[in-house]
């Protein structure tokens, strides 16, 4: 493969298991998200369908317990996650003007990591037993569970964990080193500040999960004693390294959302984002006040009342910022021309839906109210309202605003329309009662619930909410597939501000035929009011640069996977073997010499239609 | 349901929290309307007109008014805040509690009565509540004056629980290894329903238990009675009983004791017949408990209690070993 007229007669499978390309890597996170969110979806429905009465046999108390957890961590580390990854790897990397991401290869890497921690986490289900702990895991709990549920979640989070950390390097030295020239830090568009900012996280929080999880393995696999109160161990100390962790996790589910709506909302008003330093600035407070507030996980695990004071307080003042943000996108729209399309009526939602989230997020952070609140359908409420009205909304906005770019088709609009209506009832349809529910006595995790203790309405009716939102979702699905033929209008269809619509659509293998000079805040907005609504080149045309692809990403991955299952199942053979074809593959990484190859001027200026 | 909601307070630190509660509820409506008034106003005012195809003004932003909306959040949660820290060290302090200012006024010793103090083990999937001082330990149901403070103790025998009486205080979690506390009121009589609310396995969500709140005197005869039963319980009269409690010696009392003998690796049986439910959640008839007895995993999965067939106990010993049980009672 020494040049890209060889590479194009492999196979189309070939193509995308050896890719580097950011963006196809980012269409494989998306489509593994979406996978991933539909198995977490229909775990999430068999549990809303156990709860619609009272004392239900539909499933039984481990299976609900099994399911709980893997639709929670489905949700999060598999779903959520890699569908941001997705927008991040496509989007980030056109929006800074770049060719590429900084290590490509790290970046196919990231991707296969993710892809078989989730299958390992999944395979759980057919090898007798998925984890039964929670998504949290908390010990002793889950260093006692039997059988190897518990030992598939250490693992498979722990392969996943190591691509998300591999990947949020990248997009840090991506960020810091290859913006084009004239983007400052502060011309940069708001959703690759908050990659930015998301990832800073990432590294902060994933090497205290990896910790975590080791402590876990260490308790159940090779019986060390750490969270064996009988041998001194402290179980109170999982909790603290879990939510050093998983504090900034859900900064790391809801920043990139915020990042996508200020896009949106910006777009869709047709005017540039009010106070863009101080959204940057506040993104920034929250990723630092992320890492400060853990304990108010944990206000009723004995702490005493000094620190739950000081948690409290500390978690209360994360509402600034966020309200900072919240009236910063509501003077965006103010004096705008509102168009609602699809996209934006999900950043619109949001707005209300992530406030009243974040109030009772607010009333959370009130230790002695939460000893009333902790652990009951309340706390489900809330999440689901910022994960949901937040995170989710975000997704689906990003989905609808991104997919001609992705794609090179619209999605339709009316059809989108129906989804989006759909969803936002049964949204709140099924969560808003919760609340409720959790002040009127019903804990949080139980497989099911007595009759005769006021419970039985308001599940049913959140039963019925999840029934709409699944079929929302179906609507979804069915939109993806049937719209492939609006291929017209997919250059910028938005008529967008930021230089991934300056682009093609799709876009071509090296993003830019010349990397363009960025001269203001929204640069094609810029471009389009002061210029001829064309991005000015930065170089003169010339051969391009691009790496080539390569397959060693997916056997380190597998490698490592192997090894995993080896220590699942206690089997050193295994883990030797796995570990060895890890070592054997990056051995031969680092022996290769491989330069890439280059794509001749003639080649460009015939994509350009000047050939 | 009734004694069961938080909404619903029936003592002072369920009032407290619930006022808590109230208080930050006011202040978010407040945020809730100021937010949902701008939105609304934009939304109508600001939308896109069918041919309109203006460029509106670029703004870049305004100092003035990103200042107001960092100040007045801060005064909301400085609003909330106080009480909060306040009501949270209160709720820690589980010393002796001080008379209230009207005994003060009236001349009376500004301490009050030493607390009640309870320890309440969270086993899978039951509660154990040890009364030190008294001597006296119980199963299920925790037994409680309404005229004093009462003080638990929080303790774990296997993993995490949380201890929580909605309608009387908030939860704190049974730790292993750890000791925790809360203290709480109960000045009105009832029966109040409590729940185990950190996952703890396959049957998390049958962990409840019941807070008996009654007059002083009936709780003095209860802890007496506890204590040291009535002959008749331990050696009663009656065909029936003594086979019962025969049958009772050989299967069950290495863990359920009765008075004095017996085992604590199940719920104490001293005062079985006054229960209101079986195993925590069934009703109290003798076709649950038979049930229960032939086949507990069935019915709570993972629970701890061994099931005994017929090859074990027949039919008419069960018959028999229920009568005994159901005998068992202190209060009358
Ligand atoms: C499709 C709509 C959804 C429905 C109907 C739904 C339903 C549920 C239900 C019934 C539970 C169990 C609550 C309990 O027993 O305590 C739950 C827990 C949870 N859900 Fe969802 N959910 C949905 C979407 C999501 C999304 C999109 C996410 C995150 C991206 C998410 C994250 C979680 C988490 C983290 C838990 C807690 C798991 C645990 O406690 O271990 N859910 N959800
Ligand atoms: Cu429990």
């Amino acid at each position: 493969m020494s040049n890209s007229t060889a590479s194009s007669k492999k196979s189309v499978l070939w193509d995308w298991l050896t890719t580097v390309d950011h963006k196809k890597i980012g269409i494989m996170y998306f489509f593994g998200g979406l996978f991933f969110f539909t198995i977490a979806g229909i775990e999430a429905m068999l549990m809303r369908i156990q709860l619609m009465f009272p004392e239900m046999g539909f499933l039984g108390e481990q299976t609900y317990n099994e399911l709980l957890t893997m639709h929670g961590t489905t949700m999060l580390f598999l779903a959520a996650m890699p569908l941001f990854f997705g927008f991040m790897n496509f989007v980030m990397p056109l929006q800074i003007g770049a060719r590429d991401v900084a290590f490509p290869f790290i970046n196919s890497l990231g991707l296969w990591l993710f892809i078989f921690g989730g299958i390992i986490l999944n395979i759980s289900m057919l090898a007798g037993g998925a984890p039964d702990a929670g998504w949290t895991a908390y010990a002793p709990l889950s260093t006692t569970s039997p059988g190897n549920g518990v030992d598939f979640y250490v693992m498979g989070l722990q392969v996943a964990g190591a691509g998300t950390l591999m990947s949020a390097i990248n997009f840090l030295v991506t960020i810091v080193n290859m913006r084009a020239p004239g983007m400052s830090m502060m011309r940069m568009p708001l959703f690759t500040w908050t990659t930015f900012v998301t990832s800073m996280l990432i590294l902060f929080a994933f090497p205290a999960l990896t910790i975590g999880l080791l402590l876990l393995m260490m308790d159940r696999v090779f019986g060390g004693a750490f969270f064996d109160t009988a041998m001194g161990g402290n179980v109170v100390i999982y909790q603290h390294i879990f939510w050093i962790f998983g504090h900034p996790e859900v900064y790391i589910l809801i920043l990139p959302a915020f990042g996508i709506f200020s896009e949106i909302i910006s777009t869709f008003a047709k005017k540039r984002l009010f106070g863009y330093s101080a959204m940057v600035f506040a993104t920034m407070i929250i990723g630092f006040l992320g890492f400060m507030v853990w304990a108010h996980h944990m206000f009723t695990v004995g702490m005493g009342p000094v620190a739950n004071a000081i948690f409290a307080v500390a978690t209360m003042a994360i509402a600034v910022p966020t309200g900072i943000k919240i009236f910063n996108w509501l003077l965006t729209l103010w004096g705008g021309r509102i168009s609602f399309t699809v996209a934006n009526l999900f950043a619109l939602a949001f707005i209300p839906s992530f406030v009243l989230g974040g109030v009772t997020g607010v009333q959370l952070a009130m230790s002695a109210a939460d000893y009333q609140f902790h652990d009951t359908y309340f706390v489900v409420a809330h999440f689901h309202y910022v994960i949901i009205g937040g995170s989710v909304f975000g997704i689906f906005a990003g989905t609808f605003y991104w997919w001609p770019k992705m794609f090179g088709y619209r999605l339709s609009e009316s059809l989108g329309k129906w989804f989006f209506w759909l969803f936002l009832i049964g949204f709140h349809l099924t969560f808003f009662i919760q609340h409720f529910l959790g002040l009127i006595g019903m804990p949080r995790r139980v497989a099911s619930y007595l009759d005769g203790q006021g419970f039985n309405e308001m599940n049913f009716i959140s039963s019925m909410g999840a029934f709409l939102m699944a079929v929302a979702f179906i609507l979804l699905v069915i939109n993806v597939l049937i719209s492939r033929k609006n291929t017209d209008n997919v250059q910028d269809p938005w008529d967008g501000r930021t230089l991934e619509w300056a682009t093609t659509s799709p876009v071509q293998e090296y993003n830019f035929a010349q990397t363009p000079l960025i001269r203001d805040l929204d640069a094609l907005w810029y471009e389009k009011m002061s210029g001829n609504g064309k991005m000015k080149a930065a170089e003169p045309l010339d051969e391009i640069h691009m790496p080539n692809g390569s397959i060693l990403p997916i056997f380190i991955a597998l490698g490592l996977s192997i090894a995993a299952f080896g220590v699942i199942y206690s089997a050193w053979f295994v883990i030797g073997a796995g570990l060895l074809l890890t070592f054997a593959m990056m051995f031969i990484r680092s022996i290769k010499e491989d330069h890439g190859y280059h794509i001749p001027v003639s080649e460009i200026k015939k994509d350009k239609g000047e050939g | 349901m009734e004694n069961l909601s938080a909404l619903d307070p029936r003592g002072p630190v369920a009032e407290m929290q619930l006022s808590l509660i109230q208080l930050s509820l006011y202040v978010m409506i407040f945020v809730i309307v100021v937010v949902f008034a701008i939105y609304t106003f934009v939304l109508i005012r600001f939308r896109e007109k069918p041919g309109d195809t203006h460029i509106p003004k670029q703004v870049h932003g305004n100092r003035a008014l990103e200042f107001i909306w960092t100040a007045i959040p801060i005064l909301l949660l400085l609003i909330l805040a106080i009480p909060n820290v306040m009501e949270t060290f209160t709720l820690a302090d589980t010393g002796i509690p001080e008379n209230g200012e009207e005994a003060e006024a009236e001349g009376e010793e500004a301490e009050g009565e030493e607390p009640l103090v309870v320890e309440a083990h969270a086993h899978q999937f039951w509660w154990e509540f040890v009364y030190p001082d008294l001597e006296v330990n119980a199963g299920q149901d925790l037994y409680i004056p309404t005229d004093r403070r009462i003080v638990v103790e929080l303790h774990a025998s296997d993993v995490i629980h949380s201890f929580w009486v909605p309608s009387l205080a908030g939860k704190q979690d049974n730790v292993p290894g750890i000791t925790n506390d809360l203290w709480f009121e109960a000045p009105e009589e009832g029966v109040y329903f409590g729940k185990c609310t950190e996952l703890c396995g396959a049957s998390h969500w049958l962990m409840d238990f019941k807070v008996l709140a009654v007059d002083p005197d009936t709780f003095d005869t209860w802890a007496e009675g506890m204590a040291e039963p009535d002959q008749e319980l331990t050696e009663p009269e009656g065909e029936v009983a003594v086979e019962g409690r025969e049958i009772f010696e050989a299967n069950c009392i290495q863990c359920h004791a009765v008075g004095e003998d017996g085992g604590a690796e199940g719920p104490n049986f001293t005062n079985f017949g006054e229960r209101t439910v079986v195993a925590g959640f069934l009703d109290y008839e003798e076709e649950n408990i038979h049930d229960w007895i032939r086949d507990p995993a069935s019915l709570k999965p993972d629970n701890q209690m061994p099931a005994f067939d017929e090859n074990t106990i027949s039919d008419e010993e069960m018959d028999a070993l229920i009568e005994y049980i159901d005998g068992l009672k202190v209060l009358e």
